[in-house]
C-alpha cells in the first residue's frame, strides 16, 4: 500500500476507534434531544401563580359581559371606590386592581389603564391584561359608534404571497418556498461553520502533538512532510465525513423519536410570540406538510453533492492552513493561541455573512461572498435552497479548488520548517521567510 | 572497501546561519562511525540531510556510491536524539506502521516484528499502549523501529541516553550484532568513552565544519605527546634533562619525552640503573581530551587547521 493511504488510514482508524469519538458521534444527537425535551418542558410551563383582579370600571367596558378570566388571572367586577379598595387591600382578597378610567375621545388610538399592586405586575400579567383591556375597549368602541362588526372584520385582509415560476413547464413552489430555503441554506451554514472549527482543529492539535512528542522527525525520515499532512488532513476530513453523516442520520431520528413519545407541540416552542398560540392546530398542519413537501421540492440531487463539495473544499482549505499554524507552534499553547486568530477572523465573518444571505440571497453581499473563496464554503450552501444562477457556482467552486489547493501548497510549505524547528516563538514574518526556504 | 556514505563539500545554511560548512568526510561500509561534535555544531543538520529530511544547499551525499534520492529511506534506519511515539497506540501496530511506511509488506513486517520483540523478550507488549510503557522501555520499542526493515545504514543519535547498563549492554551487542551482518552505524554522541569503546572512525564536527577525522586508534596516536606511566621498585636515579617528569607519587612516576623515539632510551637508562620496572605505558591521550582541545581550539577568533594532522 502507498505510504500515503497508509497514513490515512492510521489517522482515520485511530481516532474512528477512540471511546470519545464513538462517545460523542452517538451522545451529540442525545443531548440535541434532551435539549429540545428540556424546552420544550419549559416553554409549556405555564405559570401557576393565580391573580385576583379587582376590576374598576369607570368607562362602562364592562356594561355587558366581563373580562375573560385565565387559569392564572381571574378578574372581578369592583363597585367600591378605588380610595376604600387601597385602604383596605390587605383585607380584601385581591392581588391587584385594575382601573380603567373614563373614555373621553372615542376615536383615539391610545389608552393608559392603572394597574395598583404592591408587586409590579409581571411580564406576562401585563401583556396578558393589555391584550384583554385592548379587546374589551375594541367592542365597546363597536358599540358605542354604531359600527357594523362584520364590516369591520372585512376589514383586516391576510394577503399571502406564492411566488410562481415564469417558466411553465418549471416545478410550482409552494408559499412557504422561502422559509423553508432559509431553514435549508442556515442549517447547512452551521454545520460548515462547525466543520471547519471542529475538524480544523483536530488537524492543528494532531499536528502539535507530533511536534512536541518529536514522532515528527521519525516520520519525516520516512516519508515526505507533504505527505505526511496530506495524509494527515485526508484522515481527519474523513473522520469529519463519517461523524456529519451518523449525525444526518440519528439526529432527525431521534427528534422523530422524541416527539413521538412527548408529543409537544410545536406551537408550544413559540410561546414568546403570541400570535404563534393563535395559529389553528389544522392551519399548522398544513404547513408542516407543506414544509416537507417544500423539501421534497428541492433538487437534492444538485444540492447534496454541492453542499459535500463545499464541505470538503472549505475543509481542505482551512485544516491545511491549521496545520501550517500547528506546526509552527511551539510547546506552549497559550503563547502561540494568537497565531490561529487570522484563521478564524474570516471564518467568523463568513459566518455572519451568513445570516444575512438566507434573508436576501440574491444580494450583492451574498453574491460575491458565496464566490470569494475563504467565504463560499459556508456562504454559498446557505444560498443553495434558492437556486443561485450557474455561472456563480462554477465560478465559486473554481476558485475554491484553486485556493485549496494554493493554500494547501503553502501551508505545505511552512509546515516541512515548522515541524523540525523547537523552541522558538515563531512570528508572522518569520513564517513568510519559511515559504522560501530551500528543502 | 567503500564507503557507504560519502558526504562532498555539503553546504546547508537556515536563514543567514550557516549550519554546515563545506563538510567533507566519508563512512567505511561496515563501520562504527561515531559523529561527534559540540551542541550546536551542525550534527543534527547534518544527520537530517543524510536522512534526506532535508537537502543541501550545495555538496553531494552518496549513499553506497548512488547519489542520495527519495528512495532511500528504506534503506536507512534514524534514531533520534529526541524521540516519539505515539502515546495512544498499541506497541504492535506502532511498530507495523513505521515498518510499512518503510516499504515493508505487511507479512514481512510482522514476521520481523515478533522476531525482534521476542529477541527482546517482550513479546507480550503487543498489545499494551505505549503510554503504558516506561521511558527505557519505549526506547525498545524505538530501537525495533528503526532496524526492523534492516536497512544498510543507521544513525543513531545518543542511543543510550536514558537507559540501564544492563539495557545499554542489550543495545551494544545487538549494535555490534547488526554490524557483523552488514550494517554500517552511524553513532551520534557526546560520550567520549563510548566511542572509543565502540567507534573504529570519527569525525568531529564544530561550527558546521570538520575538524577531525579519521580512524580513532590512529587519531590518538596523532594527538600523543609522548606521555608514559612507569611503575617500579627500588630507588629512582636522577633521570637525563630530556626527560621531563610530570607527575610523581611514592613507586611510579609520568615522564614526558622530547620526541617519541626516546621512551626506548629511558627504559634503557632505568634499567642499567638496575631499577625493577614493573609496568612501563604510553598514555594516549583520551578522546575526550582531544575533543575539548580541538574544540576549543576551532571556538578560538583564529581558527587554526589541525583538520589535517
Amino acid at each position: 500500500m502507498n505510504k500515503f493511504w497508509l497514513i490515512v488510514k492510521r489517522e482515520y482508524s485511530t481516532r474512528v476507534k477512540k471511546r470519545s469519538f464513538i462517545l460523542t458521534t452517538l451522545l451529540t444527537p442525545l443531548a440535541f434531544a434532551l435539549l429540545f425535551v428540556v424546552v420544550g418542558v419549559i416553554f409549556s410551563y405555564e405559570s401557576d401563580d393565580v391573580n385576583k383582579i379587582a376590576v374598576l370600571d369607570e368607562a362602562g367596558v364592562l356594561a355587558e359581559g366581563n373580562i375573560a378570566n385565565e387559569k392564572n388571572l381571574i378578574f372581578t367586577k369592583e363597585t367600591r371606590s378605588l380610595d376604600e379598595l387601597r385602604e383596605n387591600f390587605d383585607n380584601t382578597v385581591y392581588d391587584g386592581i385594575l382601573l380603567i378610567p373614563e373614555i373621553k375621545n372615542l376615536y383615539a388610538n391610545s389608552y393608559t389603564v392603572y394597574y395598583y399592586s404592591e408587586k409590579n405586575p409581571s411580564l406576562d400579567i401585563e401583556t396578558q391584561i393589555k391584550n384583554k383591556v385592548s379587546n374589551r375597549i375594541r367592542e365597546y368602541k363597536i358599540a358605542s359608534l354604531n359600527l357594523e362588526k362584520k364590516q369591520l372584520e372585512a376589514l383586516d385582509s391576510k394577503v399571502e404571497l406564492d411566488p410562481e415560476p415564469i417558466d411553465k413547464d418549471a416545478q410550482d413552489s409552494s408559499k412557504i418556498a422561502g422559509v423553508m430555503g432559509a431553514f435549508l441554506g442556515f442549517s447547512m451554514g452551521i454545520i460548515m461553520y462547525m466543520a471547519v472549527f471542529i475538524y480544523g482543529m483536530m488537524v492543528l492539535r494532531s499536528v502539535m502533538e507530533e511536534k512536541t512528542s518529536r514522532i515528527v522527525e521519525v516520520m519525516i525520515s520516512s516519508v515526505r512532510p507533504f505527505q505526511l499532512m496530506l495524509g494527515k488532513i485526508v484522515g481527519v476530513g474523513a473522520v469529519g465525513l463519517t461523524q456529519v453523516a451518523i449525525w444526518a442520520v440519528l439526529i432527525p431520528l431521534i427528534a422523530t423519536v422524541v416527539n413521538l413519545i412527548f408529543g409537544f407541540d410545536s406551537s408550544s416552542m413559540d410561546m414568546g410570540n403570541a400570535a404563534a398560540t393563535q395559529v389553528d392546530p389544522e392551519e399548522m398542519e398544513f404547513l408542516i406538510s407543506q414544509g416537507f413537501a417544500e423539501l421534497k421540492h428541492q433538487n437534492w440531487w444538485a444540492i447534496l453533492p454541492l453542499f459535500i463539495f463545499y464541505f470538503l473544499g472549505g475543509y481542505l482549505l482551512y485544516s491545511s492552513l491549521f496545520a501550517a499554524v500547528g506546526s509552527a507552534m511551539s510547546d506552549d499553547m497559550g503563547e502561540s493561541q494568537s497565531l490561529t486568530i487570522p484563521i478564524t477572523i474570516p471564518v467568523i465573518i463568513a459566518f455572519y455573512i451568513m445570516f444575512v444571505t438566507v434573508e436576501a440571497p440574491n444580494s450583492s453581499l451574498a453574491v460575491w461572498s458565496s464566490i470569494f473563496p475563504l467565504f463560499s464554503p459556508i456562504v454559498m450552501p446557505a444560498r443553495l435552497a434558492f437556486q443561485p444562477a450557474t455561472w456563480q457556482v462554477a465560478l465559486s467552486m473554481l476558485l475554491l479548488i484553486g485556493t485549496s489547493l494554493f493554500f494547501v501548497w503553502i501551508s505545505a510549505r511552512i509546515y516541512r520548517i515548522g515541524i523540525l524547528m523547537y523552541g522558538k516563538k515563531v512570528s508572522f514574518k518569520e513564517l513568510g521567510k519559511w515559504l522560501f526556504y530551500k528543502e | 572497501m567503500h564507503d557507504i556514505l560519502r558526504l562532498e563539500g555539503v553546504v546547508k545554511s537556515y536563514d543567514k546561519k550557516v549550519a554546515v560548512d563545506n563538510v567533507t568526510f566519508s563512512v567505511p561500509k561496515g563501520s562504527i562511525f561515531g559523529l561527534l561534535g559540540p551542541n550546536g555544531a551542525g550534527k543534527t543538520s547534518l544527520i537530517r540531510i543524510i536522512t534526506t529530511i532535508t537537502r543541501a544547499d550545495s555538496g553531494k551525499v552518496f549513499l553506497d556510491g548512488a547519489p542520495l534520492g527519495h528512495e532511500h529511506p528504506s534503506q536507512i534506519g534514524y534514531m533520534p536524539e529526541e524521540r516519539g511515539l505515539y502515546k495512544k497506540m498499541k506497541v504492535g501496530d506502532h511498530l507495523l506502521y513505521l515498518a510499512r511506511l518503510k516499504g515493508l509488506s505487511k507479512k514481512d513486517a510482522t514476521e520481523q516484528i515478533t522476531r525482534w520483540m521476542d529477541k527482546f523478550e517482550i513479546s507480550d507488549w503487543w498489545g499494551k499502549k505505549v503510554e503504558e510503557l516506561s521511558k527505557g522501555m519505549q526506547q525498545k520499542i524505538q530501537f525495533i523501529a528503526t532496524v526492523v526493515h534492516r536497512p544498510q545504514l543507521l544513525i543513531l543519535d545518543e542511543p543510550f541516553s536514558g537507559l540501564d547498563p544492563i539495557n545499554t549492554n542489550l543495545i551494544k551487542e545487538e549494535i555490534k550484532e547488526l554490524r557483523r551482518n552488514g550494517a554500517s552505524i552511524i553513532f551520534s554522541t557526546h560520550r567520549m568513552e563510548q566511542v572509543e569503546e565502540i567507534c573504529e572512525d570519527i569525525v568531529l564536527i564544530n561550527q558546521g565544519r570538520n575538524v577531525l577525522e579519521g580512524d580513532v586508534h590512529q587519531i590518538r596516536t596523532d594527538f600523543k605527546e609522548n606521555l608514559f606511566r612507569i611503575a617500579y621498585q627500588g630507588n629512582l636515579p636522577d633521570l637525563p634533562d630530556s626527560i621531563q617528569v610530570v607527575d610523581q607519587e611514592e613507586g611510579r612516576f609520568v615522564a614526558r619525552m622530547e620526541k617519541s623515539g626516546a621512551s626506548d632510551q629511558l627504559l634503557l637508562f632505568l634499567l642499567q640503573k638496575g631499577v625493577h620496572i614493573t609496568e612501563f605505558q604510553e598514555i594516549l591521550p583520551s578522546l575526550n581530551q582531544i575533543f575539548i582541545r580541538q574544540v576549543g581550539l576551532t571556538n578560538a577568533p583564529i581558527t587554526q587547521s589541525i583538520a589535517e594532522a
